[in-house]
């Protein structure tokens, strides 16, 4: 039998509006695929997004999902998991959400080590609202807002992450489909901040003003540039320019934020 | 060679992206106009690349 994803899928959501190529079904099948893998309930799951092509992803899961503010997914889900730390919390959104609006919410999500999974779709571009250029948006590269190429260095959302104090931080991109829900697994198993960074292609807003001929073009650009950790290990500086690493980049255990603070109301409340 | 699987194509997700066809490993899919067919299905050797990369969930692979 093929997988069971419709299962996992609120009925009638699909075909899903996402572009002709675009990843963000690709992730959304491994999310599923490692969503079952840790065996997580319906109604014991929460999946938090904020605006964007990506953060749509929560409204085709049937699970208990909250559709936020623009950026603001990380700061929603911290009061969720706060109020119910029970719960699995899982964020979904992409580069723009999540580094630029919401940049300052990430940050200190991960900084707080709260328990919590961000899955972080990296299509390097604002594809939604028209293609405008992102934190993320390679320098030279083209958007709607950067006609004749982007002057800005582009930002590294896993050293980002780790600076910031994520204590599991990895990265994948949407062409390793049988990497992203191993990753993501082993995100959600992980106790505390925990960044899947899944560099994805969008064909319609990026991938036309860049000179892809076609989605499968971005695809193997995808293929081609990733370089797994312990391959690069083995590699120069000269080698690893313009490349992309992939697999677990960072982990660590840390005290994690929702138990420090019961320590707190325990201490308080019993003296 | 005999099909190590059945590949079923939900025509109605599918937004004919290619991305399937492209790295089939043994060219069992192929590109009818928007919409992707199996071409060539006793090549097929249930690798499961097809259903894994389809990011439209038209791909169903049943293995035989």
């Amino acid at each position: 039998m093929a997988y069971d994803y419709e299962k996992s899928i609120r009925p009638g959501k699909l075909p899903h509006i996402w572009c002709p190529g675009c990843g963000h079904g690709i992730v959304m099948k491994g999310l599923i695929r490692a969503m079952d893998t840790c065996g997580l309930e319906k109604n014991n799951t929460a999946l938090v997004s904020g605006i964007g092509c990506a953060s749509r992803l929560p409204g085709y899961m049937d699970f208990c999902t909250l559709h936020t503010a623009h950026g603001r997914a990380a700061a929603f889900a911290t009061g969720v998991k706060m109020s119910k730390p029970e719960m699995t919390v899982i964020c979904c959104g992409g580069d723009g959400d999540g580094t630029a609006i919401g940049g300052n919410h990430f940050i200190h999500a991960c900084r707080r080590n709260i328990d919590m999974t961000y899955v972080l779709l990296n299509n390097h571009i604002y594809g939604m609202t028209g293609g405008q250029f992102s934190p993320c948006t390679p320098t030279d590269a083209k958007a709607s807002t950067t006609p004749y190429g982007n002057p800005d260095p582009t930002f590294d959302i896993s050293k980002l992450a780790i600076g910031a104090g994520a204590t599991f931080v990895a990265r994948t991109t949407a062409f390793h489909a049988t990497q992203i829900d191993k990753l993501i697994a082993e995100g959600i198993k992980h106790k505390g901040m925990s960044v899947i960074e899944v560099v994805d292609d969008c064909p319609t807003t990026y991938g036309r003003r860049n000179k892809f001929r076609s989605v499968v073009d971005m695809m193997k650009v995808l293929k081609e540039t990733a370089v797994p950790v312990a391959a690069a290990a083995k590699m120069s500086a000269e080698q690893l320019e313009g490349k992309i690493l992939t697999g677990v980049l960072y982990k660590e255990d840390k005290p994690e934020y929702c138990e420090q603070y019961k320590k707190i109301i325990d201490r308080v409340q019993g003296a | 060679m005999s099909a190590k699987a059945e590949i079923e194509i939900i025509e109605r997700y599918c937004k004919g992206c290619a991305i399937c066809a492209e790295f089939c490993p043994t060219k069992v899919l192929e590109m009818d106009a928007f919409v992707v067919k199996v071409a060539n299905a006793d090549a097929c050797i249930a690798c499961n690349q097809c259903e894994l990369r389809c990011p439209d969930f038209a791909i169903k692979v049943h293995k035989l």
